[in-house]
């Protein structure tokens, strides 16, 4: 009980600090009590985040700790699951995204996601890029041949494909798979990317160019990335979030949490003690 | 990973103030085609009630039990169904054993027998092509085969046939499907005992991909009796006053009896033909439950 | 007191092992002969088929020649002067098919979307079983209804309609045609993996846009062989056409006037007292080879798209 207390305490002096001398860097999110139920099963509880722009934040926590839930409660994926009820607000650039005004088609278009499982749609890799650009509207083809370049190219994957545009998304080996679904995601031009355990279906080598990939779009992107591995975190994060069983244990520069965590919970998930 | 750096700002192709005017505009698109979706599934539905409703609302009042145990007569107030009836009756208990062994004996032998071959897909796809072959075509083959070539003349036994020939490619598939949900781990167990590869078959595969095998025969039986064509083909009788009295005397069923009393103007035989519908969908509807039943009561033990 | 219970459990098997031996010796190699023969069945279901239709049809074309029965426009198998041109029932049939597809393809895909991509679990659980029964309703039963329902509602909307005609059965063959539609593209697009929609939705897609852009296009294959397999349904259906489409072979395409398919003429002369050996008996074979190659042609086409176009996640 203590402990959380303190923990919490700590955090939004925290970010009350950070607030101030670095006026520029804005928050992309601002989660505020955030509570989230499965049915009965409480699976967040009173999350308070600042996810702050150009950042690469990353989440850890052992499985089932509700790091998986919170990321796709942020883009609102996760009411595709019936039984959902949230409460507290997440503030979006300003803006509540549980608003009824707010369409989740609208948040979902300034906000990408990559999922664990790399999912092409069974289309050309041509067609995959272009069809987020062509369901918002954009339809002259010149347009779309460029968006389509500089996606592929963004995701660092265009001299791999760039000869076969026409072929089927599903020739591709699991690695260009993931990182075509980045570029799938760039195509939209998003504010902030959320990464839902992007490497945990790839082979090491694939899962080192997709971190290369993600430290070279934390300049043009907000990041958030749910990992269970603590090397790929402290690899590419700025800052951390670790979780558990719902609750936010400690948020802080990448570099504390792993070499000086406040928390004696985390530091025993970090030396390896649990989870 | 070379991103080229010089580019400064972003150009940006997608305007969100454009995205979110069109958003509103196709949210409504998407509300109005979900309802136009729905209707399209409602109208199956709607259908369905309409002539249930319909036959019931001409059929009910000729129900009686006089309707079930009388002959067909040229007076409407005297006309049963009972010779259609017991007929009907009849095909289902020579149709049941014959689709049972035949087509559960091939599902086995293409689970668990056959190789991997020519033959086998030869087989499959011949099954396949079989279950779209039109019924009135297996009415043309009983007419040839067993009414005329084998001379049974038009009998209980070449309609029971005839149809039942009609019914294996839905039952074998049916099985096969069943067999194929056996786990494996079952299989090696009998044989880890001891067992021979028929033992194993018999008491351990056969037993547990019953309820899947026996579902598929009670909803290929209520195909077959509910089927018209073929039997008008072999040579049903459309008027007959009595009960088949064995495999080789004349018959008529249900379905015939319907479509005997459907083709005739006066609508007080229009009136019969409900009411024989309306036996004829009680029995498959409770065919029908029998079969969902029992696929909810003894599927996934394991 | 265990083991020499062990010991006798021994015994008994080794026993029985020895008088058993010959008799499951003799299963282990009956029965799969036995079996084999169960499944040649089906083999031979085909052969019989095939060979009836070819050898009465030859009786036919003995009488009838090749020519007049594919050149000629008029089928009057009755008349004095018999007729034997094959094109007015195959029109006729042509006609109901379109009409039924007019109706079962619409209907029967939007309800699949509906299934797959809109509806709850629950209203799924609900409404598939009532599709199914729509399903296992016999065809004698939609002949009933199409004669005493849809074609006095079709007359009193149309005056003038003739009582048999070739709008009421086709709009009823359609309605036939509707769960089976809907239960294989459901079964398509169900199976395209959850992630692929997530994917979509993430983009920002509204959910006509994953049904119509992603679900569909991937499940294109299941929903072309399910419409071909429809349109095979519906050259084959006997009894609504035969008790609501009338017995006119005329080559109109008005589907006001009264029809005759296929399917339809055969019924007519086997209820009819067409003599055996009689030109009109062998007719039915020509006419029976026809459908028969048609609706062959049908299933091959289905079962060839669905191998050729299935989409691996």
């Amino acid at each position: 009980m203590d402990t959380k207390l303190t923990t919490k305490t700590a955090e939004k002096e925290g970010a009350t600090i950070m607030n101030q001398p670095v006026a520029a860097q804005d928050s992309v999110y601002r989660v505020d009590n955030l509570n989230l139920w499965y049915g009965d099963d409480h699976a967040l509880k009173d999350v308070n985040l600042d996810i702050k722009q150009n950042e690469v934040t990353a989440i850890i926590g052992p499985s089932g700790c509700g790091k998986s839930t919170f990321i796709k409660t942020l883009n609102r994926m996760v009411e595709l699951v019936p039984i959902v009820r949230t409460n507290g607000v997440i503030e979006y650039n300003g803006r509540n995204i549980f608003d009824k005004e707010y369409e989740v088609e609208e948040l979902r278009t300034s906000v990408g996601m990559v999922f664990q499982q790399p999912n092409p749609f069974p289309k050309s890799i041509y067609d995959n890029i272009a069809y987020g650009p062509r369901v918002h509207g954009v339809k002259n083809k010149k347009i779309l041949d460029e968006i389509v370049e500089r996606s592929l190219r963004g995701a660092a994957i265009w001299d791999e494909v760039k000869d076969r545009l026409n072929e089927n998304a599903y020739g591709l080996s699991g690695g260009q798979q993931q990182r075509l679904c980045i570029a799938r995601c760039l195509a939209i031009e998003p504010d902030v990317i959320l990464m839902d355990e992007p490497t945990s279906a790839l082979d090491p080598i694939s899962t080192l160019k997709v971190e290369e990939l993600v430290q070279d779009l934390k300049k043009d992107y907000s990041i958030i990335i749910v990992t269970h591995n603590m090397q790929q975190a402290a690899r590419v994060s700025d800052k951390t979030a670790f979780f558990l069983n719902g609750e936010v244990v400690e948020f802080d520069q990448t570099d504390r949490i792993f070499s000086n965590p406040s928390d004696k919970r985390t530091e025993d998930y970090i030396s390896g003690r649990f989870g | 990973m070379a991103l080229p750096e010089k580019q400064p700002v972003q150009k940006k192709f997608i305007d969100p103030v454009a995205v979110k005017k069109s958003i509103g505009q196709r949210l409504v698109v998407n509300n109005v085609t979900k309802v136009i979706f729905l209707i399209g599934l409602l109208f199956g539905l709607v259908v369905l009630g309409i002539l249930l409703f319909g036959v019931i609302r001409d059929g009910a009042a000729w129900l009686s039990l006089d309707f079930l145990l009388n002959a067909p007569s040229r007076r409407p107030a005297n006309a049963g169904i009972y010779p259609a009836l017991m007929g009907t009756i009849f095909l289902m208990l020579l149709i049941i054993p014959m689709i049972f062994i035949i087509g559960v004996g091939a599902a086995i032998y293409l689970e668990e027998y056959a190789k991997r071959g020519r033959m086998t897909s030869f087989i499959e796809v011949n099954i396949s092509n079989l279950a779209g072959v039109p019924s009135i075509v297996f009415g043309l083959l009983g007419l040839t085969f067993f009414v005329r070539n084998m001379g049974f003349g038009s009998t209980l036994i070449a309609g029971a046939l005839t149809l039942a020939l009609m019914s294996l490619p839905v039952v074998i598939v049916s099985s096969q499907e069943a067999i194929r949900s056996v786990p494996q781990a079952m299989r090696h167990a009998s044989l880890a005992l001891g067992a021979s590869k028929w033992q194993t078959t018999f008491k351990v595969v056969l037993p547990a991909s019953l309820p899947g095998v026996i579902t598929g025969i009670i909803l290929a039986v209520s195909r077959a009796i509910g089927e018209t064509a073929p039997l008008i083909m072999v040579g049903a009788a459309i008027f007959i006053a009595r009960a088949p009295e064995g495999l080789f005397s004349e018959f008529t069923a249900l379905p015939i009896q319907i479509y005997n009393w459907t083709s005739r103007p006066q609508a007080d035989f229009q009136g019969l033909a409900a009411a024989g519908i309306l036996i004829l969908m009680v029995i498959l509807l409770t065919m029908n439950s029998l079969a969902i039943w029992i696929r909810n009561r003894f599927s996934k033990r394991y | 007191m265990n083991s020499s219970s062990k010991g006798s459990v021994r015994e008994l098997i080794q026993q029985n092992r020895k008088q058993k031996f010959s008799m499951k010796n003799i299963m282990e190699r009956i029965m799969p002969i036995v079996l084999f023969l169960c499944a040649f069945v089906s083999v031979v279901t085909t052969i019989g088929i095939i060979l009836t239709l070819v050898i009465e049809t030859e009786h036919f074309f003995e009488v009838v020649s090749i020519k007049e029965f594919f050149g000629s426009t008029s089928w009057y198998p009755l008349n004095s002067q018999p007729e034997y041109g094959i094109w007015p029932l195959v029109v006729g049939t042509l006609e109901i098919t379109v009409i039924a597809m007019l109706v079962a393809v619409p209907i029967g895909l939007t309800s699949a979307i509906y299934l797959s991509e809109y509806a709850s679990e629950r209203a799924r659980r609900v409404l598939k079983p009532i599709l199914e029964v729509l399903a296992g309703v016999p065809t004698i039963v939609f002949g009933f209804f199409a004669l005493t329902f849809v074609t006095p509602l079709l007359v009193k909307l149309i005056p003038g309609l003739a009582i048999y005609n070739a709008l009421s059965p086709g709009i009823v063959v359609g309605i036939m045609i509707i769960p089976m539609i809907a239960s294989i593209s459901e079964d398509a697009m169900s199976s395209v993996p959850k992630k692929i929609r997530d994917g979509a939705l993430a983009l920002g897609s509204t959910r006509l846009e994953v049904a119509l852009k992603v679900v569909v296009p991937a499940a294109l294959s299941g929903i072309i062989a399910s419409i071909v397999l429809g349109m095979s349904r519906a050259i084959g259906e006997t009894m609504i056409v035969t008790i609501a489409g009338g017995s006119n072979p005329t080559a109109t395409v008005n589907p006001l006037e009264p029809v005759q398919t296929m399917t339809a003429y055969i019924v007519q002369v086997a209820l009819g007292d067409a003599g055996y050996g009689t030109v009109e008996y062998y007719s039915i074979y020509a006419v029976g080879t026809l459908l028969f190659v048609f609706t062959l042609v049908m299933n091959l086409l289905a079962n060839w798209i669905t191998r050729r176009f299935r989409e691996e996640y």
